[in-house]
């Protein structure tokens, strides 16, 4: 199907469209990449680490950085009173009564939530500093749930908004209500998409100089755009948009989305380098990363569709709840937006209605993550498409092919206003069946249902938007607002080629690439043009906005690439290539109409023999401008700027061509769930991809396997845990579970070719399309094979073998008598779980004496292990200094207890809570006191709640090292009050009482 | 992240890293393979005052077998033991344990003793110990004393070493005659830590079955020959017995499930073969 | 006994990719960043520091190991081997580092510095019998590397290319 470039017949076919390899790899595979921290960087620069909230929620009282500044090394601190000085807060897409500075200035709303930041000579020196700076904090009651957060009496994150609901839009398409109350069936489904992200190897990386002569600030970092957020770095920086200066390295190591959310760290190092009067460098690490940098938006949604009795379905209803983290960070709520005009998906609809909500709550801020919405719409759209066919008892396969728009309606306006430019869903549905052998596979699963195995089959069609128009995310403002704005739209792309003196060719994009071969491509592109060699063509992406033709769509996101950024270098090529043709004319006596460029040769068609070589054609322009014809302008570089003409800002009626061009993809897949441990096996997974003309099918499959990988990870294995209190759990590699090799196989992968009509190659996006389709298609097949057992499910994501046990529900064997108390009913499943422990330890002393025990300071200073000391604070309250071991792990707690309820002799309420370099702990709990024959049982009933980097780094124990701890206490009070020091209980007790009256 | 500062020793052999332990034990930590002190390290979850390297002390590399067990010292890698030709004649389970723990480049450079001084409850390592009824040696200034495996692990992360003691060689059972093994585990992902691990040594007079990843270490239980439905009623009394908890990656629940199949599988497993049971799942 | 006074820089002697070499290092400095700052060697590089993603394998006296869980003091005397190592000429690609180019088994490349070390230590065990290359063999052996962008699929046929010596037998994706 692919161009061979070995073989004869093909070797003089195009560039474009062949598999060919890469440029960019030698340099990678021999360890010499250019990423961010490989560059060498000024003498003098310094390296910074950023101080971060332990609370998810807290007021900042007070910072005091003078013990960081005396450590060893260290140049300067930085905090929020510089940041307040230096700085603006963060504009966003909507405006909200929030303030969202570089550093936290009166509150923290999120655990990672950037504080202070030390500058010191190296990392290592820095992360010492840290540890010294004492922050004041009065933690707040945290909201980590969309319900909670959206309640009413909600705690509020900022207070000034008035509510945690920042936006709430509808929208309406067409006769919703009229379609919903004709409608022979009105189908629904709720639907929960968790927090996760695409996590490149390579994390962020900044190098940032404040230039004081220039009243300018100077930024290396691998921020990927989109470059409309350089105009948001430029308003927080007080400066104008030439007076910071960003460039991007050759390499970044993925960004998938991601690195968009490094232009806030661009912005804080930047004040960081200010106040240390240096160039300051900053690597983020994996915890940082994970636990602060971005997530998508976990969306709760309602669907529902009115369908008629031949499944037809007629009308779409959305409410879609996004959770965006503790502020509204630009661009958001784009993850609304990108995909507003598309909502009705591969469908052809005409009726629809939408409640967007955007709702605040103390997690992360969210952003662009791969996909970028469309793994949230499509989640929920998807299955219930699936549950459109189980209610009207049809094929989910027939269902799609009832309602899939038809090939003559391209280009297809949809319901909200997408332009679908071209594509053939039925053929592609019926590629991906054949690859699949889709009679073959029914076959394999009804005999797997026969011998009692869990085996399914399920699809997802899912139309893949690619090159954004920059206006979408003004459909979260009405119709009125817009109009006093201002009209926002197109996806500008640009693209230089130049020949320089020797006849070398130059290409220069607004891109940052990570990974996607965009060298390779452009190369491909403009060797076809000029009749070169790839290899002989350089292309230059590091992009630099004070050198390189950029506008604000400028960077690597949405799948522009093949769209609009290979367009716009094939536009400027052309423009050169015509120059060049003129020149040739008049050298070479013909019409420039009837001249070739191939092999390196300039020739009119018919005579190769009477041309020129490339190289002296273009000396020319160079080494002679005078014999240029006459009006020409000297010099050989163009630059085009392209836009498709398709992006027109939302209408008054709300109505968005989100993206200019628009993909297919359908995913067909088999799997089977393991009865005895959940496990789901991926047995067949075919994905079937339309996305117009294919520049580089290698390349192309490559983005497609990634892309798949990632989606198994969302739909099996990847989310973000928090616990009740806003506490992150998902700080390393080893609690957020990015598949390995054996968690993925190989999906059958086939093509078809619908090119866009809208963009210059007839190339469409393709590197987001199985982050949308595999999750739902994983999914429905995950239902297909638990519906014979247990019915309809709503599925929520990642199906975990723990998720899928749940769903499963079987009756397990009771436990023999002698057993039974161990069979405690099952904690709640939904949202984050408490640690508990309770207990009972047997005493051989009297309540009494363990009470006498635990209301003495001395001996509750023994009791509690690890105590180093303890002090009077005020009635039965104490400040201790606790050091806690667990294994290899040590902390030291400042840590105050307080006992209180106390009815002699049966009961009290212990607590305890503190806070150390490693986060914050408490355990909250009774005692209850049973007199028993030789002595007591004392039961304990606790709650506990551990916090900061313990807890995002070692949640796979807290349960354990809580109990543990709490096990210790309990043991040692045991040991105190049985071995009774010379004062009996009772004496002891009454000089309590005493000291009470 | 990067850790904090420390004192580095590095001793050539295990008479300098017991001095070194001496009257410091809470002060110092023993670095061995570095694969699980390195990253508490770089977290910053301890900051031990200095560390004692014995990766350099050829005498504590040394495997060997010693009658009835297989001694394996404190530097001795995961992966020098794992391609031992003989081990799986040796000691069976191991050979079948081994592939389970992690992945081959954390193998390469960590330690069998580590894994066990580490007491890690979903770990591979101490539930073979275990399993097998094998012991640790531990060492310091005034001398060694032995302990059984059901006497070193004493709880989540916390085995009966004392701060100034080298652990200096743990010694595994050879293979009993006419005995059979099988190890089984489930895990999220591939090499991940266990939710449950499953050991098996059978021969006519007795099953053993041990598990790890549900208490809060290793449990070994020993049965008569079981089957049919006496064997699944002692899984579901292990299973109950283990007193699960509900946590973020596993419902108590799911825990006795795994428990109670993967134990059937594992038994199975070590019928079927001719001594060790492959990957199951 | 050695004695490495901390917050003190110590110099230390090594061998990386066959050249002899000389660097500064104070106890707590890891592997990883002598490596990459104080050698120059910034082939290996870092994506977790806590032994998770494998970007960071290096080879030392032959074994692979994660430099991040690795004080640069402990390779004193040592043979280090890193991906800047693996081309056997300069200009020149190893058969690995050539199968990976065809089959576009990487993308961005940052994981792919210590999948190549591993995958090459991988192969001489191969060669040398101790291990029967097969794909789940492979894929085990990967599995100690996360790599976002690939899907892994290239990569497993790319090593399984050159550890059975045969191209024409691998499937063609």
């Amino acid at each position: 199907m692919h161009v061979n470039p070995e073989s004869p017949a093909d070797r003089d076919a195009p560039q474009l469209g062949r598999a060919r390899t890469r440029l960019e790899d030698a340099a990678l595979v021999t360890g010499r990449g250019q990423f961010a921290d490989d560059l060498g960087v000024k003498p003098g620069t310094l390296h910074a680490a950023i101080l971060r909230s332990p609370h998810a929620h807290a007021e900042l009282r007070g910072i005091d950085a003078s013990p960081a500044l005396a450590c060893r090394g260290v140049r300067a601190v930085l905090t929020g009173a510089d940041v307040q000085r230096w700085s603006q807060p963060f504009v966003a897409g909507v405006k909200a009564s929030m303030q969202h500075w570089a550093l936290a200035v009166d509150r923290v709303r999120y655990v990672g939530e950037p504080v202070a930041v030390v500058i010191a000579e190296n990392r290592y020196l820095a992360e010492d500093a840290l540890d010294q700076i004492v922050v004041d904090y009065a933690p707040l009651p945290a909201v980590v749930e969309i319900d909670a957060a959206i309640a009413d009496g909600a705690p509020l994150l900022h207070p000034a908004a008035g509510s945690n609901i920042v936006s709430d839009r509808r929208f309406r398409y067409g006769d919703p209500e009229r379609a919903f109350a004709e409608a022979a069936h009105t189908v629904r489904l709720s639907a929960r998409y968790p927090r996760n992200s695409c996590t490149p190897i390579e994390c962020g990386v900044v190098i940032a100089e404040y230039q004081p002569a220039d009243g300018a600030y100077d930024v290396v970092s691998n921020f990927m755009g989109p470059f409309s957020l350089h105009a948001v770095m430029a308003l927080a920086l007080k400066v104008a948009g030439n007076r910071l200066r960003h460039r991007v390295p050759r390499d970044s190591g993925g960004s998938f989305g991601v690195k968009q959310s490094v232009f806030p760290v661009a912005v804080l190092m930047c004040l960081a380098s200010r106040k240390a009067a240096a160039p300051v460098k900053w690597v983020e690490d994996r915890v940082e990363h994970l636990t602060a940098a971005t997530s998508a938006t976990a969306r709760n949604t309602e669907i529902e569709a009115a369908v008629d009795a031949s499944g037809r379905v007629l009308a779409l209803r959305y409410d879609q709840i996004d959770e965006v983290g503790a502020y509204l960070r630009a661009p958001e709520p784009a993850t609304f937006y990108r995909m507003h005009g598309s909502l009705t998906g591969a469908y052809d609809i005409a009726h629809l209605a939408a409640r967007n909500r955007v709702a605040l709550l103390n997690k992360t801020p969210t952003g662009l993550v791969r996909g970028f919405g469309g793994p949230q719409v499509y989640f929920a759209l998807e299955r219930l498409m699936d549950r459109i066919a189980t209610q009207l008892s049809l094929d989910p396969i027939e269902v799609r092919r009832r309602n899939f728009v038809r090939r003559e309606q391209f280009p297809y306006l949809a319901a909200a206003g997408a332009l679908l430019d071209s594509g053939d869903y039925h053929a592609v549905m019926d590629d991906a069946i054949a690859a699949a052998s889709l009679d073959e596979l029914i076959g394999r699963r009804a005999r797997a249902r026969a011998a009692g195995r869990l085996y399914g089959i399920g699809c997802a069609s899912i139309v893949e938007p690619s090159i954004s128009n920059m206006g979408y995310i003004t459909t979260a403002l009405t119709p009125e607002q817009r109009a006093k704005a201002g009209p926002k739209n197109g996806a500008i792309a640009a693209a230089t080629v130049a020949i320089d003196l020797l006849g070398g060719v130059t290409v220069t994009i607004a891109s940052a690439p990570a990974g996607q071969g965009h060298m390779t491509v452009c190369a491909q592109v403009v060797a076809d043009v000029f009749g070169l060699a790839p290899e002989a063509i350089v292309v230059n992406v590091e992009f630099d906005t004070q050198k390189d033709a950029w506008s604000v769509a400028a960077g690597n996101y949405s799948s522009r690439f093949a769209g609009a950024v290979a367009g716009a270098v094939h536009l400027a090529a052309l423009q050169l290539r015509a120059k060049l043709a003129q020149i040739a004319a008049t050298q070479l006596k013909c019409a420039p109409q009837e001249l070739r460029f191939s092999g390196g040769r300039v020739f009119a068609a018919g005579a190769p023999d009477k041309g020129q070589a490339f190289a002296r054609l273009t000396g020319l322009a160079h080494w002679s401008p005078a014999l240029l014809p006459s009006g020409m302008a000297p010099g050989l570089r163009e630059t085009a700027f392209f836009t498709p003409e398709t992006l027109a800002a939302p209408d008054a009626q709300d109505r968005v061509n989100a993206s200019a061009a628009y993909g297919f993809v359908f995913d067909l897949c088999g799997v089977e769930i393991d009865r005895d441990t959940g496990r789901v096996r991926i047995d067949r997974y075919v994905t079937a991809h339309d996305a117009g003309r294919l520049l580089n099918p290698a390349l192309a499959d490559g983005q497609i396997r990634g892309g798949f990988a990632q989606g198994v990870g969302a739909a099996l294995y990847e989310e973000f845990r928090y616990a009740a209190d806003g506490s992150f759990q998902s700080g390393t590699f080893a609690d957020y579970a990015v598949p390995t090799c054996c968690e993925i196989p190989d999906p059958v992968i086939v093509h078809r070719e619908t090119p866009s009509p809208f963009t210059p190659l007839g190339a469409k996006g393709i590197g987001e399309g199985n982050n949308m389709s595999t999750p739902p298609a994983i999914a429905n097949a995950v239902a297909d094979a638990l519906r014979p057992l247990v019915g309809e499910l709503d599925l929520e994501l990642p199906l975990t073998p723990a998720r899928v046990l749940a769903h499963l529900g079987e009756k397990e064997p009771a436990p023999p008598a002698s057993l039974a108390h161990f069979a405690r009913p099952a904690t709640k499943s939904r949202g984050a779980v408490a640690l508990q422990a309770s207990g009972q330890v047997d005493i051989e002393a009297t309540p009494e004496a363990v009470f006498a025990v635990l209301l003495d300071p001395a001996s509750l200073a023994r009791v509690i292990p690890g105590c180093a000391a303890l002090e009077p604070d005020g009635p039965n309250r104490y400040r201790a200094d606790v050091t806690v071991g667990i294994g290899l792990v040590k902390a030291r707690y400042a840590a105050q207890i307080a006992l209180s309820e106390v009815d002699l002799p049966q009961s009290l309420r212990l607590a305890g809570s503190g806070s150390s370099a490693l986060g914050s702990a408490s355990g909250d709990g009774r005692l209850r006191l049973e007199r028993r024959a030789g002595g007591t049982r004392l039961h304990y009933d606790y709650e506990a709640q551990v916090g900061g980097r313990i807890a995002a780094v070692g949640s796979r124990m807290l349960e354990g090292a809580a109990r543990r701890v709490l096990a210790e206490l309990f043991d040692s009070l045991g040991r105190q009050a049985s071995g009774a020091a010379r004062l009996t209980a009772w004496q002891r007790l009454w000089r309590w009482l005493g000291l009470r009256r | 992240m990067k850790p904090a500062a420390f004192d580095l020793l590095r001793a050539g052999n295990a008479d300098e890293v017991v001095e070194a332990l001496r009257g410091r034990g809470d002060e110092v930590r023993i670095l061995a393979g570095g694969q699980s002190l390195m990253a508490v390290l770089n977290l910053r979850l301890a900051q031990p005052r200095a560390l004692v390297d014995l990766t350099g002390c050829a005498d504590l590399r040394e495997v060997r077998k010693d009658r009835a067990m297989l001694v394996v010292h404190a530097a001795a890698t995961q992966a020098s033991v794992e391609r031992r030709k003989e081990l799986r004649g040796e000691v069976p389970l191991l050979a079948a344990a081994l592939p389970w723990m992690s992945h081959p480049q954390i193998r390469s450079r960590g330690t069998i003793c580590g894994s066990i001084a580490h007491a890690d409850p979903a770990a591979e390592l101490p539930l073979v110990l275990a399993t097998l009824g094998g012991e640790v040696v531990l060492r310091r200034a005034r001398g060694r004393r032995t302990v059984a495996a059901t006497d070193f692990f004493t709880g989540m992360l916390s085995t009966a070493r004392r701060p100034d003691e080298l652990l200096e060689c743990v010694r595994f059972p050879l293979a009993g005659a006419d005995t059979r093994y099988a190890f089984t585990e489930f895990a999220l992902r591939h090499g991940d830590f266990a939710l449950v691990a499953i050991a098996v040594a059978e021969n006519a007079g007795e099953l053993r079955i041990g598990v790890g990843g549900v208490a809060d270490r290793p449990v070994l239980r020993r049965y008569p020959r079981l089957d049919g439905s006496a064997l699944d009623d002692a899984l579901n009394e292990l299973a109950w017995s283990l007193d699960a908890r509900d946590d973020a990656n596993l419902s108590a629940q799911g825990r006795r499930r795994l428990v109670r199949r993967l134990g059937r599988r594992a038994v199975n497993a070590a019928r079927e073969t001719t001594g060790i049971a492959g990957r199951t799942a | 006994m050695k004695h490495y006074a901390r917050d003190t820089e110590h110099w230390i002697a090594l061998k990386l990719n066959g050249v002899q070499r000389r660097g500064r290092a104070e106890p707590r400095l890891l592997l990883s960043d002598f490596l990459r700052q104080e050698l120059g060697a910034t082939g290996t590089h870092v994506g977790c520091e806590h032994g998770a993603c494998g970007a960071c394998t290096v080879r030392i006296d032959g074994e692979p190991a994660r430099a991040c869980l690795t004080l640069a003091l402990q390779v004193e005397g040592c043979a280090v081997e890193t991906v800047e190592g693996l081309a056997p000429a300069p200009g020149a690609l190893s058969a690995l580092q050539d199968a990976f180019r065809r089959r576009h088994a990487l993308q961005c490349g940052f994981c792919t510095a210590g999948i190549l070390v591993s995958a090459t230590a991988w192969i001489e065990r191969v060669a040398a019998g101790e291990i029967e290359a097969t794909e789940a063999a492979v894929r085990d052996m990967l599995s100690g590397h996360l790599c976002r962008c690939t899907g892994y699929a290239p990569i497993v046929a790319a090593i399984l290319e050159v550890a059975t010596g045969d191209a024409a037998e691998i499937a063609n994706a």
